[in-house]
């Protein structure tokens, strides 16, 4: 059986359990901004979620590529794995960098459903993308680290067991060089916020995304959940944000096919002056245009996912398909709204709230002006801009 | 016992079929394509009687091209054990199917065959009928509900105005109907494990049995297209018109 087979089986298979996810009941939490748990447990209890652990955790030890199939599949149906995405991206640094001791205890309950690991937090209020400002600290106290500060945009918190967290270990003046000194730990939130070192707060946003606030004050973690060596966290979080981007660029991609088909349909279907307004160019031409822009994407996401399967820093490919895709999936958004006319934003056809949640994806995780000094400054050797 | 269930790759039922400009056939070039819905009841109905303890092995047969192998896969990936592609790429009449599947019957010996009704193609509704009538065994079709007692099966059938309950003595052939379950999506560790099980490739010949079409097509055409209706001013209008037409 070849590769492509077997992902045209995971994309029906994908598709079949979506199907029972139709628009009523994304606009229905949509509009309770209600974290979409039934569709979460289809998907971990599919196997889904656990595409990327090892079989010998319970999982089937598939590659990032299969996942990004995965997640582009959810999206291009019409549902949205924003609820749960983080689990593959954030699964990525368990395992690469993980003791098997810490493996051997989460990666199983995770790929059973049992534990929830769908928080990442990095960003800060007064430290984004520039990650190696970050204020919050963790200090070492015999068999525990006691954590302060704060994070923001924890995306899912209220609705995770495990936090992946990213904390400076030594103060920036005494760490041997400047991308030292930070450490990655993963929290046991439950237990946190039970002791009261960790509280959560709700923001709410223009789409219906769980994300949050988190405050740590003294919390205390066990030395064990030290993820690798301390003081390494920023570079083994780097590889992880490679997976996040690559995995978000096939959802990117995922959302502009459904963008694509429900205009082009439409536009087949919808008449206006005795024919159908996909007759006129004016109309056809933007969803050509979108069509050959998202697949153009698509190409880069498998291209970027085979070289972060091979191993080495896909850095370059990584921030190229999360370009390219989030822009073809934001035009292809305009294009919907535009092709439906009035109906598009019409809260039953699905297109605004799609549209909404689409706009995202060109500042998360990482904002378009960041790619390009990236692709600027270490693909093009120009002078660092920032 | 064993359960032979036969899968049918058909255009996928959400796709709007297109027929060929000289009439010939509906187009199948670049179409989504599928398991018959009827198929994927009649393969989630033989998980059901498996995971009750009442099957030991559940065989999926396809006859078709290179192609329909996706098609048992499916049916691997949803819990079936083996599956056989019997592959010609040639068009085969329900009789032939039958005869195919009354071979593979022979060989496999199962208690029970578990067909869909029809194939939402072609629509013809009659391989489940041919397969029982060749190999003198007893059929329920259009199965609402399907229980195993001990050597027998209890069949309810949906017929016109209501439900007729059979029991049929096995091996037997039921035809699903399409209350009869809700088929489950196949899970990832599933489409993984579906990978190493046992697919086996034959030809119609492997088993003697001749393919030719017994029917010849003269033309596929579209359903005619609705007219618009007509709006009349009030009922004195309408009845005047029904009458007109010939209708009151």
């Amino acid at each position: 059986m070849t590769e492509n087979e077997d992902v045209t089986e995971i994309r029906r298979a994908v598709r079949a359990l979506c199907e029972e996810f139709p628009g009523e009941y994304w606009r229905a939490k949509d509009r309770a901004r209600d974290y979409p748990a039934e569709f979460v447990d289809a998907l971990t209890k599919a196997g889904f979620l656990a595409a990327l652990i090892p079989e010998e955790f319970g999982g089937s030890g598939l590659k990032l590529d299969a996942a990004a199939v995965i997640m582009e599949e959810i999206q291009a149906s019409g549902c949205n794995g924003g609820a749960a995405h983080a689990q593959m991206y954030i699964m990525n640094t368990l395992l690469r960098y993980g003791s098997d001791a810490q493996k051997a205890e989460y990666l199983p309950r995770i790929a059973s459903g049992e534990l929830r690991l769908q928080a990442f937090g990095v960003s800060e209020p007064a430290s984004g993308t520039d990650t190696l400002s970050l204020r919050t600290v963790a200090v070492r106290d015999g068999d525990d680290y006691i954590v302060n500060g704060q994070k923001i945009w924890t995306s899912r918190a209220e609705h995770s067991d495990l936090m992946l967290l990213l904390a400076r270990t030594t103060p920036p003046e005494e760490a041997a060089s400047k991308t030292e000194g930070l450490s990655i730990f993963l929290v046991d939130m439950r237990e946190a916020r039970d002791a009261g070192g960790m509280s959560i707060k709700p923001i709410r946003t223009m789409m219906n995304h769980s994300t949050t606030e988190v405050f740590f004050d003294a919390m205390r973690i066990p030395a064990s959940s030290l993820i690798g060596e301390e003081g390494k966290g920023f570079r083994y979080i780097l590889s992880g944000m490679n997976a996040e981007r690559i995995l978000i660029a096939a959802e990117c991609v995922g959302d502009a096919k459904w963008f694509i088909e429900k205009a082009a349909a439409y536009a087949k279907d919808r008449t206006v002056f005795a024919r159908p307004i996909g007759q006129n160019q004016g109309v056809q031409f933007p969803i050509a245009r979108c069509y050959a822009q998202m697949r153009a994407a698509e190409l880069m996401v498998h291209h970027a996912a085979a070289a972060y399967d091979q191993g080495g820093n896909a850095g370059e490919e990584a921030n190229m398909a999360k370009l390219l895709a989030s822009e073809a999936s934001w035009a292809a958004a305009d294009m919907c709204v535009q092709t439906f006319g009035g109906f598009g934003f019409a809260e039953e056809y699905d297109v605004e709230r799609k549209f909404r949640e689409a706009r995202l994806y060109t500042v998360a995780p990482i904002s378009t002006n960041l790619i390009l000094s990236y692709l600027a400054e270490h693909v093009l050797g120009l002078p660092r801009s920032y | 016992m064993k359960i032979l269930v036969p899968v049918k790759r058909v255009i996928d039922y959400n796709v709007k079929p297109r027929v060929k400009a000289d009439g010939s056939g509906v187009d199948l070039a670049n179409v989504k394509m599928s398991m018959n819905p009827f198929d994927e009841i009649a393969v989630e109905e033989a998980i059901r009687i498996k995971e009750a303890g009442k099957a030991d092995e559940i065989i999926a047969v396809s006859v078709g091209p290179a192609k329909a192998q996706e098609t048992l896969r499916t049916a691997l990936a949803m819990g079936a054990d083996r599956a056989i592609l019997v592959e010609t790429d040639d068009t085969v009449e329900p009789l032939a199917v039958a005869k195919i599947l009354k071979a593979i019957a022979d060989e496999e010996q199962p208690g029970l065959i578990m067909l869909g009704k029809q194939a939402i193609d072609d629509d013809s509704n009659q391989t489940g009928q041919m397969l029982a009538a060749l190999m003198g065994r007893p059929q329920g079709t259009f199965a609402n509900t399907v229980e195993i007692d001990g050597g027998s099966v209890i069949v309810k059938r949906e017929i016109d105005g209501g439900l007729e309950t059979v029991k049929l003595t096995m091996p037997a052939i039921v035809t699903t109907d399409l209350r009869l379950n809700e088929p489950r999506y196949a899970s990832l560790p599933n489409i993984m494990k579906a990978k190493k099980k046992q697919l086996d490739v034959k030809s119609p010949a492997d088993f003697g049995v001749d393919t030719a079409p017994r029917l010849t097509t003269t033309n596929v055409s579209e359903p005619p297209v609705r007219q618009a209706g007509e709006k009349v001013a009030d009922v004195d209008a309408m009845v005047a018109k029904l009458k007109a037409l010939g209708i009151a």
